[in-house]
């Protein structure tokens, strides 16, 4: 069996499962934000009067943090009065970061845990060895009432990355890289685990991308096994490797894909507006005029990109006409960040600073998109109006390419800015 | 629930649902409110056009993106009945099953063979779509898990009775 079969096996209460079975595991940690009021309206609709595990509830604060209208800070007030009342202690407020990268840091999440949060990218948890899914405030209601939920055992698909990269290029440059050549609808239903030389190779933050855009290709989780980077990462956030059971998958499993990617050669990577999986090497769309950059969410907010961003735009300036706006994914990451001198850099630079949370990347604030807008954008989703009006125009990039697009205030390749 | 009958809206792929509907709504929580942005993204007339009873017709990958349930309400409040699909994004699906919304998901649908105002049946328990036009294609009916939520009109209604059983 796959580590992740024997994970939901375990969570289930079962000794074996296989793919496309149904079963209902318990979940150790489920997550709502701030745009699932309806979790609280299917809850009672359902007849709900008590949370079963109030302890493994948590509440997040980030979509419309802080809010921008009356409707969503009314939204939030209502939450706030749920957790109150229900006994939910783990209430993430305005301005403490995006939910996953919350979780990540929170100490909670690690190895052989189901984490189900109100949000597609909860693959993002993946990266820890966990089997983490989104699912929808129906869904999560039935979490609240039971403390379990149904699942299909889902295929698994292996994607080895080998080699390693060269200089600015980034993760995001090979998930798009990946994406580009499978396409969204890659992994519908099915798991994604990354191994290879260059997996093993990169930091936490760098493997949190990969998964958090599998969600790109359709995929229900993601799946990275947990290494010495792993135990280092969870350490940090002060928790105990104990608490958690590492799975191993059997020698003669069999993959129900296997894809293999050399990320030797790759250049960096751009999605084209309208479509994740229009992917292509910034060769082919060098020198596109741009007005808007923005270096954030839970995709490319974390510390190492904005260190690699203060690093290249150190001593330049954001050209004129665009605007930069950086976005830390949570509290932590804006205060280390600080620490060490790269909010300083940026702002010198021209850059603008808002408070963790996903700011323009669904469109709903801080920077959204006039007709005509021309953005280069670290986050992981491109779709028509995602970041405001349908007629803006959206690359998706790397934090290194983003940062060299704003100083030259047009699509650059990171390379030859240094 | 044994059939459905209705006029017929075409779609591509990817239609994602963000198109479904846009995230500059999601502070909306009333259904006749969130109603009114239904498809926009994807057709901004579509909000105007529709009516009570309509089957969405669509290729790869429906509702792929982000899992916002506004997605189904939308889409049930606006009076649709069924989404067909060649395949569907997986929160998408459990969302509208969970909501009594109606998926089908049939991978040899060909669009090109079929036009918008067309009307179709949708036979549930057979498993059998068939356009004004003659076209006809089969897809494998539901599991009993699944029948059982549509039928109890979605899985709150479900849980609500199993609720008071306790
Ligand atoms: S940062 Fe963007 S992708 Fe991430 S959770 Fe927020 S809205 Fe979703």
């Amino acid at each position: 069996m796959h580590a992740l079969e024997k994970l939901l096996a375990k969570a289930s209460g079962k000794t074996r499962v296989k793919p496309g079975e149904i079963v209902e595991a318990e979940v150790d940690l489920a997550e709502v934000n701030d745009l699932y009021l309806q979790v609280i309206k299917s809850f009672y609709e359902m007849g709900g009067t008590k949370v079963a595990h109030p302890e493994k509830i948590a509440f997040v604060f980030d979509h419309y943090s802080p809010p921008p209208t009356i409707k969503a800070a009314d939204n939030q007030r209502q939450m706030r009065e749920f957790c109150e009342k229900m006994g939910i202690k783990m209430l993430f407020d305005v301005g403490e970061g995006v939910c996953h990268q919350l979780l990540a840091e929170s100490g909670l999440v690690g190895p052989g845990e189901v984490v189900i949060e109100t949000d597609s990218h909860t693959t993002t948890l993946g990266a820890l060895g966990t089997f983490a899914t989104g699912v929808g405030a129906t869904d999560l209601a039935i979490i609240l009432l039971t403390g379990r939920l149904w699942f299909k055992v889902p295929p698994i698909i292996n994607i080895c990355l080998d080699g390693k990269m060269s200089d600015f290029i980034m993760a995001k440059d090979i998930i798009l890289h990946v994406l580009g050549k499978l396409k969204q609808d890659a992994a519908i239903y099915k798991a994604i685990e990354f191994t290879g030389s260059t997996v093993s190779s990169i930091k936490m933050d760098e493997r949190f991308v990969l998964c958090n855009m599998s969600v790109e290709m359709g995929a229900k989780t993601a799946y990275i096994q947990p290494d010495e980077v792993t135990f280092e990462f969870l350490g940090d956030q002060g928790s105990e490797i104990e608490n958690f059971e590492v799975f191993t998958t059997d020698d003669d499993f069999n993959y129900f894909e296997s894809y293999y990617v050399d990320v030797r050669n790759l250049s960096p990577q751009v999605a084209l507006p309208g479509s994740v999986d229009n992917v292509c090497g910034i060769e082919q769309v060098e020198g596109i005029p741009i007005s808007q950059v923005f270096i954030g969410t839970c995709t490319g907010g974390r510390l190492n990109d904005i260190k690699i961003a203060s690093e290249i735009l150190k001593g330049k300036h954001v050209a004129k006409n665009v605007r930069c706006i950086v976005i830390p994914a949570s509290k932590k990451i804006l205060q280390e960040a600080l620490k060490r001198g790269y909010v300083q850099t940026l702002l010198e630079a021209g850059a603008i600073f808002v408070t963790p949370g996903c700011g323009p990347c669904l469109g709903a604030h801080e920077g959204v998109l006039a007709p005509g807008d021309v953005c280069v954008s670290t986050s992981s989703r491109n779709f028509p109006g995602r970041m405001g009006s349908t007629k803006a125009f959206i690359y998706l990039a790397s934090p290194a390419t983003a940062a060299a697009s704003a100083a030259n205030g047009k699509l650059t390749d990171p390379r030859k800015l240094l | 629930m044994n059939q459905i009958e209705g006029k017929v809206f075409i779609f591509g792929d990817n239609i994602d649902t963000d198109q479904i509907y846009p995230g500059r709504y999601l502070e909306l929580t009333e259904p006749q409110d969130i109603a009114a942005h239904v498809m926009e993204g994807a057709d901004a007339t579509f909000p105007s056009k529709v009516s009570p009873g309509a089957i969405i017709v669509a290729g790869k990958n429906f509702g792929c993106g982000s899992s916002r349930e506004h997605a189904v309400i939308t889409l049930l409040a606006a009076g649709v009945r069924a989404v067909v699909a060649r395949s569907f994004a997986r929160i998408f699906y459990r969302n509208a099953i969970n909501r009594g919304l109606c998926v089908v998901e049939i991978p040899e649908l060909d669009l090109s063979k079929v036009k918008d105002g067309h009307e179709a049946v949708i036979d549930i328990e057979n498993g059998v779509m068939a356009f004004s036009n003659g076209c006809e294609f089969v897809f494998v009916p539901f599991s009993e898990h699944i029948l059982e939520i549509l039928k109890a009109g979605g899985v709150i209604s479900l849980y609500r009775s199993k609720m008071k059983e306790r």
